[in-house]
């Protein structure tokens, strides 16, 4: 790595010259726009998939709204099928996705000593196109014939033949944000890649960067299959192509094959950076080293490569021969064992640890029970017998909200919770953060945990209406989906008293347990760090 | 090795794999093809005619063949098998006939695709005249019988004793272009001044 320290060195000179001074911070709208600073875009980042939640979240109230009785109250069928696809693509591609973005755009340089992200101008693009693309599927639901209303599949021929003609749009903002994934994930291997700080071993790179790194090669390896995906429904529906249609030799069956060999690889893209930022936060309350430090980088690795052989798993009702099956279900099965792995090592550094309960905590304890939960009900659904009982019904919303809400939504916010005083300066507002994470945690089980038993009983997805015996259930459902929609709010207090610099100074390791070169440098953290490489022994 | 090289050397190796993996999303399709031909795992059966030569009929086993029919979604044709079910010896000629009548105002253009369940059995229906390998045109009111001439290969595997032919009739109309060019051979005669 002591290479690694030569080439840095005039790369930091000429960032230099770019800002005439390094506490010169540029004013205004313009300081956005054209900023390349990985601080402000992962700022950038954050708000934008804070406001898409936002935006989603109300998208699954109208949900909930409807649903609240039986019958149809408020909103017509196809309105409803809309409601459940847009926040379907919002949630995972515009609140997931770019959160995790932020949180890489924000910790990665700071954590491997670099200055900046490896690509500035290149990071600034792949922000910015990112409004746009939701612009457009956003403003395709006001238009004649409404949105995309064919769920966030989009299995064809309900995207081909039976679509409107606003799905034109929606091919067109997944492309973008594809292109937005991809440029984010290059630049995230490129700068773990290069700009290492001297010292800084693959070995000693904090689990967050690990996991990223991981994650990143799986975005560049499936967000293009999602683009042939869309590129295909496209051809089919406007330019005359069967890729997709029997009549013309297709097969819609196929369809399913290659969304699925994208989708399954980016259910692990929005969970495995939640890996990473547990792995940070656990040792960090626990105070003690991470337990099993290895072997969570290999369980990572070992999850991303099983994440490309088990795509067919959502398919077990289309009728592959049982053989097929079979392999799938034992792939699938297989999965739980790195993933076992990592809860276990999690629960291993809690075992005889100095344990304090700060927000961030609270939140990382939360999320390895309940991910745990969504986790069990996976693997109950990897059951190829009683998955053909259990497909299409709300027992797998449960279980992917389980995974997506309480996992990946929990560890971002646990991953606010644990870095926000060190980009602002200034603790947050801890009495909001506890009303935030109780109200959350009690209302998101409210509503998650009773799906469990509705799908169990038969009610399908994707409905605005159903049958009477469900009516209980789904009272509490959308009860519990009210308060936590309202709970968000006492977030969005939070981080504006925070953003407005507001609550007590923090020292630099901010948490007494903290470890890691981002603790070293001040709170806030500088506009540039790291000029200088540090090194790591 | 400058900082700036090694990250457009980066780079490039790395846009090349997102290339590559677009590239490889619409390699799926005619793998997806082949995948399922030697397989034959997908029920999709052969789409040009098998050549009937010396056979030997194996009269010591018999199979169930079954057929059924549907139309698509939006397709208004009758359409339906004169036989549902039949038993044939392995390697034996049998013909089977479906109707088909078009009850539209208009003339159109149909494609039927088969579909065998097990899928494995699809691998061993060999057909040597069917309807389904070209699209079939018919005017406003018209009706036809179809000929599908099959035999069962006496490699059939010994465990499948029964299996279904499933046939979706598909309205090809929009894509079909110029309705005149080619009358549909197995079209009953009509009467001349309409009914």
């Amino acid at each position: 790595m002591s290479k690694a320290n030569e080439v840095i060195a005039p790369n930091v000179a000429a960032h230099h010259e770019d800002h005439d001074h390094h506490s010169h911070i540029p004013k205004g709208i313009t300081r956005w726009l054209f900023t390349t600073n990985h601080k402000d875009i992962g700022t950038l980042y954050l708000w934008f998939a804070f406001i898409m939640f936002l935006i989603g979240g109300a998208m699954a109230m109208v949900i909930r709204a409807e649903l609240f009785q039986p019958g149809l109250q408020i909103v017509e069928p196809n309105f409803f099928n809309q409601m459940t696809t847009v926040h379907g693509l919002i949630m995972v591609f515009g609140a997931v996705m770019p959160a995790f973005t932020g949180l890489a755009n924000w910790l990665i340089p700071m954590m491997i000593g670099a200055p900046d992200m490896a690509l500035p101008r290149m990071n600034n693009w792949s922000f910015w196109i990112l409004p746009g693309a939701f612009l457009i599927l956003l403003s395709s639901l006001f238009l004649e014939g409404g949105g995309p209303a064919f769920g966030w599949t989009f299995y064809a021929p309900l995207s081909t033949t039976y679509s409107g003609d606003s799905t034109a749009l929606f091919v067109f903002s997944v492309h973008i944000m594809g292109i937005s994934s991809i440029m984010g994930a290059i630049n995230v291997i490129v700068t773990i890649f290069n700009m290492r700080a001297p010292g800084m071993t693959w070995m000693k790179m904090p689990l967050f960067v690990w996991t990223w790194l991981i994650t990143a090669f799986l975005l560049i390896a499936v967000m293009p299959v999602l683009a042939g995906a869309v590129t295909m429904v496209l051809t089919d529906k406007f330019f005359g192509t069967s890729f997709f249609d029997a009549a013309g030799g297709g097969d819609p069956v196929m369809f399913q094959h290659i969304f699925w060999f994208f989708g399954h690889p980016e259910v692990y893209i929005m969970i495995l950076p939640a890996f990473g930022i547990i792995s940070q936060i656990v040792p960090t309350f626990s105070r003690k080293k991470l337990f099993g430090y290895a072997s969570m980088v290999y369980a990572t690795g070992s999850i991303a490569l099983l994440s490309f052989v088990v795509w067919a798993h959502h398919m077990f009702t289309t009728g592959m021969p049982v053989y097929m099956e079979m392999f799938f279900m034992f792939a699938t099965m297989l999965i739980s064992v790195p993933t076992g792995v990592k809860v276990f090592n999690w629960v291993a550094t809690m075992w005889r640890g100095s344990l304090t309960f700060e927000m961030p905590m609270m939140f990382a304890i939360a999320f390895i029970v309940l991910f745990t939960i969504g986790g069990l009900s996976g693997l109950m659904l990897a059951i190829v017998p009683v998955d053909f009982q259990y497909h299409d019904t709300y027992f797998v919303v449960a279980h992917f909200h389980y995974v997506l809400v309480t996992g990946a939504i929990f560890s971002i916010m646990a991953a606010v919770y644990y870095w926000l005083p060190k980009w602002t300066g200034k603790m947050y507002h801890t009495g909001l953060a506890k009303w935030h994470f109780w109200c959350s945690l009690v209302s998101v089980n409210v509503l998650f945990f009773p799906m469990h038993f509705v799908g169990l009983a038969g009610m399908p997805r994707r409905i605005p209406d159903y049958a009477l015996q469900f009516a209980d259930f789904n009272k509490w459902i959308s009860l519990g989906g009210f308060a936590f929609g309202l709970s968000q709010l006492i977030f969005l207090a939070l981080l504006i008293k925070a953003c407005k610099k507001q609550g007590e100074p923090v020292s630099s390791q901010v948490w007494e347990g903290a470890e890691g070169l981002e603790w070293e440098i001040p709170s806030p953290a500088p506009y540039h760090t790291f000029e200088t490489p540090p090194v790591v022994k | 090795m400058t900082q700036a090289n090694a990250n457009n050397k980066m780079v490039i190796k790395l846009v090349v794999i997102v290339f590559g993996m677009f590239g490889f999303g619409f390699a799926l399709v005619p793998l997806y093809d082949v995948f399922c031909d030697v397989t034959g795992i997908n029920g999709k059966t052969e789409n040009t005619a098998a050549v009937y030569e010396s056979i030997e009929i194996d009269e010591s086993r018999e199979v169930t063949v079954e057929f059924i029919t549907r139309t698509n979604t939006g397709m208004p044709w009758e359409f339906r098998a004169q036989t549902t079910r039949m038993k044939v010896h392995p390697g034996e000629l049998n013909t089977v006939s479906f109707y088909v009548r078009n009850p539209a105002s208009t003339n159109m253009m149909a494609q039927a695709i088969p579909s065998v369940s097990p899928g494995m059995a699809a691998l061993y229906l060999n057909k040597t005249e069917c309807f389904c390998f070209n699209q079939q045109p018919l005017n406003a009111g018209a009706e036809a019988y179809m000929p599908m001439q099959f035999y069962v290969d006496p490699q059939l595997p010994e465990d499948i004793s029964y299996f279904t032919v499933q046939y979706t009739l598909f309205d090809v109309t929009a894509r079909a272009g110029d309705m005149k060019t080619k009358p549909n051979p197995y079209m009953v005669p009509q009467p001349e001044s309409g009914r």
